[in-house]
């Protein structure tokens, strides 16, 4: 509760919750807004922004509803930065978990394979495996999920290094739990503040990753997203710049959003360091 | 209070605001009193109560949100309350000089001491690098640092306690000032250690005539460098004169309440022990390996040699030595937190030093641990009956009948069933002590290991915990391993004792011989260092429930 009333004591918290949700309700609305296929075509194309009512945010080059592709969009964004952040954040309190508790030779041949894909730089690994499995919405998903992992792991790490010898931590021991239970119950709860907050730069990541894929054509061409739209503004960015420009504010204030409601969350979650 | 003549430092009033949301409006309500040149003033309370703001408030280093509301701090003819901040920087180090609680993160682990004492010079004169050098070898010297050429080039880690602690001192005193406060300055520190750095502050404040703030919570220490006294509780002075007075004649209840909770030395008369030895610890060996490759290089750490103990049933062992004795090493053990290399520790016939992991962990109710810190020890994060109860969840309780066993355990212990919904942090620390052992006691243990147990508590409330305990030692015939630093503490609760040194024991017997007719040198050294030991000795020993 205090956490909470902390959070609501931040403007810039605030601001980024309240355009959270607005690209939330965009992503929820979109099938009553425009009932129609967002990736149809639609009307005469490359009308620009604010000149046809029928097309308030004017259509791209072959003619599709730039209005609906942004508001289907959402969707896409959310969910590959929801999800992708899950299967980041999963794998990686599950290897820095063991590597910080059980430490020696656990943690040495763990921390290595963290190393090897933080050398890789994200996104040509990324690269790879959309080249080797397909540019499905799924495989897209999945493929930037593990490649967000190795930061949260070592964050965990670093963590459960620091708490697996606090005293209570050694009381659950001497009452006689099991280290499984040590990790979940003792040590997980207390290790898990910080990675939340790190889960926002997740999934602001996430969404970049996957429109920095779109817009070299390699992400899901089926589906209405952000990124598509502005690989395809590309080829008429000179002239009609907004077919780029539209998708790219949308990047840009959602990938704020939520970095500033991550701000918000470690200044809420950790009210010591806000307090220097 | 009435203005002494030769006052060098004067708090007339002081009021120090703290912000809303604090345990109490003011930190500092209405303080008055003053230092005069070559005398040692010694501030005592307990945690809380004030005593380290006052230095901070002298100093003008208020943490963020916490003002002067009233009162003024006169030094030299000046009200520091209203000094700025480049006045004050003048001040600080050459008029006021302070030591700390802790030397270790007092001092910048990135410089050398040479160096950090030497900075005092180039900040506060015009000396010359050569002067300024000679000058941290004459200070160095005065502190009584072995070998100060040596020291002057090592970095604060590369030093003992004591010594660093000393670096300190010459760094506060390098440039004379007219008065010096010292934070707990000996609290950190070993008790043999203890005595050599007050000795120290003490003939220094003589050949200087310092005046000395001097703020501790232990009257031990009162009795020993004392010249005048003000006992502070809740923000306020309830009473101060000439340390001899307040000592022996204490006017104000609480001030009486306070020196009667200082544990005495003598040990109550000893009770009779059971023949049948519950815990026998034999030739139990544990040696620390860091570093190296293929062994070669590495550095050995014996932490216990040999040791062989037993404990009588229903009776308590204490394990008393200084820090890095190997006390806790074997107290953990005991527990099997720590893997003994050699030995055995047998308990109810079954040897715990060789027992697998996981026959470790279904035995573990036969013996329990509490831990010295109440803030650490606790699992922020779960409520008092869930710490309480997780033991006998662990070991197959249904969970509401273990809760609900938590509530009379928190009556057991002497907390308030009701609160047992509540978070560690909303209780003190000698609440937190309480859950602690209310969560040792749940497995219903034969054997209970209190590793420095009531270290960390206020005076007052280390007597309500050592009863506390001796009362269910009583009632649940428990058998209890008391480890601690503090022999005025071991003195009242063990039957027997035993001292260790470098990890190994160096003397054991019944308490009261130990601590009467101590045999080995060093027990008698550390029998002699006890701050205000004959203070302690006058004592009646208090009637701890036998």
């Amino acid at each position: 509760m205090d956490a909470l009333k902390r959070y609501f004591r931040s403007p810039a918290a605030v601001v980024g919750l309240v355009l959270l949700l607005i690209v939330v309700a965009m992503a929820v609305s979109a099938g009553w807004i425009y009932p129609r296929e967002p990736l149809a075509l639609a009307g005469r194309p490359l009308i620009w922004p604010f000149s046809n009512p029928r097309f308030l945010l004017g259509t791209d080059n072959s003619g599709r509803d730039i209005a609906a592709q942004i508001f289907y969009g959402a969707r896409i964004s959310l969910l590959i930065g929801g999800v992708a952040t899950a299967i980041a954040i999963a794998i990686g309190v599950l290897i820095g978990a063991f590597a910080g508790f059980y430490g020696g030779w656990v943690d040495n041949v763990l921390m290595r394979i963290t190393e090897a894909f933080q050398t890789l730089p994200n996104f040509v690994l990324l690269l790879v495996l959309v080249a080797v499995f397909g540019s499905t919405l799924t495989t897209v998903t999945i493929a930037v999920g593990v490649v967000s992992w190795p930061a949260p792991a070592r964050l965990t790490r670093a963590e459960f290094l620091s708490l697996r010898n606090r005293e209570f931590v050694q009381a659950g021991r001497t009452l006689g739990m099991r280290d499984i239970q040590l990790i979940l119950g003792e040590i997980l709860p207390n290790a898990l503040p910080p990675v939340i907050v790190y889960a926002s730069v997740v999934m602001a990541v996430a969404i970049l990753l996957e429109s920095a894929l779109a817009f070299l054509r390699l992400s899901d061409p089926n589906v209405a997203s952000w990124g598509n739209l502005i690989g395809l503004g590309r080829d008429v960015l000179r002239v009609q710049w907004y077919v780029s420009a539209i998708p790219g504010i949308a990047i840009l204030l959602t990938v704020l959003a939520v970095s500033l409601v991550g701000q918000g969350l470690n200044d809420a979650l950790n009210p010591r360091l806000k307090a220097r | 209070m009435s203005e002494l003549s030769g006052a060098i430092l004067t708090l007339e009033g002081l009021s120090v605001r703290l912000p809303p949301g604090a345990d109490r409006p003011h930190a500092l309500s209405g303080v008055s009193l003053s230092i005069a040149a070559n005398e040692i003033l010694c501030v005592v309370g307990e945690s809380g109560s004030g005593k380290s703001m006052m230095a901070s408030t002298i100093m003008q280093l208020l943490p963020n949100g916490v003002n002067i509301d009233g009162g003024r701090v006169m030094f030299e003819g000046r009200d520091l309350a209203k000094a700025s901040a480049t006045e004050m920087r003048h001040v600080r180090g050459a008029g006021i000089a302070m030591i700390f609680q802790e030397p270790m993160t007092a001092l910048n682990p990135l410089r050398t001491i040479g160096d950090q004492i030497g900075e005092m010079f180039s900040i506060h004169t015009d000396l010359s690098r050569a002067a300024i050098r000679a000058k941290v070898l004459a200070l160095l010297e005065d502190v009584r640092i072995p070998d100060p050429k040596a020291a002057a080039r090592a970095f604060p880690h590369e030093l003992s306690g004591g010594q660093r602690q000393r670096a300190m001192i010459a760094m506060a005193l390098a440039l004379d000032p007219k008065v010096l406060i010292a934070d707990e300055p000996t609290t950190a520190l070993d008790v043999t250690t203890q005595a050599q750095i007050l000795a120290l502050i003490r003939d220094l404040q003589q050949r200087k005539k310092t005046a000395v703030l001097f703020i501790t919570h232990d009257f031990g220490v009162v009795a020993e460098i004392a010249d005048r006294v003000a006992v502070m509780q809740h923000g306020s002075i309830v009473e101060q004169g000439i340390a001899a007075s307040v000592l022996n004649a204490p006017q104000h209840p609480y001030t009486r309440q306070l020196i009667a909770a200082v544990p005495p030395l003598t040990s109550p008369p000893p009770r009779s022990l059971s023949d049948d030895i519950i815990l026998s610890i034999d030739d139990v060996s544990k040696t620390y390996r860091t570093g190296g490759f293929l062994g070669r290089g590495a550095r050995v750490t014996r932490a216990v040699k040999n040791v062989s103990l037993k404990l009588p049933r229903g009776a308590t062992l204490g394990i008393v030595g200084e820090s890095g004795s190997g006390k806790s090493t074997l107290a953990r053990c005991l527990v099997r937190l720590i893997d003994p290399d050699a030995g055995a520790i047998v308990l109810e016939g079954k040897d715990w030093a060789k027992m697998a992991r996981e026959d470790v962990r279904r035995e573990t109710r036969h013996i329990q641990m509490v831990f010295q810190d109440p803030f650490g020890s606790l699992n922020p994060r779960r409520k008092a009956a869930e710490l309480v109860a997780q033991g006998p969840i662990v070991h197959g309780t249904p969970r509401a009948k273990a809760l609900a066993d938590a509530k009379e355990l928190f009556a057991l212990v002497g907390l308030d069933p009701s609160a047992s919904d509540r978070f560690p942090h909303e209780f003190s620390g000698g609440q937190r002590q309480r859950i602690g052992l209310a969560r040792a006691l749940a497995l219903r243990p034969e054997v209970l290991v209190a590793d420095e147990a009531v270290s960390a508590l206020d005076v007052s409330v280390q007597a309500q915990v050592l009863q506390l305990l001796a009362g269910l030692r009583q009632r649940l015939g428990l058998s209890i391993v008391f480890i601690t630093h503090d022999l005025r503490v071991a003195a009242q609760i063990c039957d027997l004792v035993a001292v260790m040194k470098d990890g190994e024991v160096v003397e054991q017997g019944l308490a009261g011989d130990v601590f009467g007719r101590p045999q080995h040198p060093y027990t008698r050294a550390l029998l002699d260092s006890i701050p205000g030991g004959a203070f302690a000795r006058q004592h009646e020993a208090p009637s701890l429930a036998r």
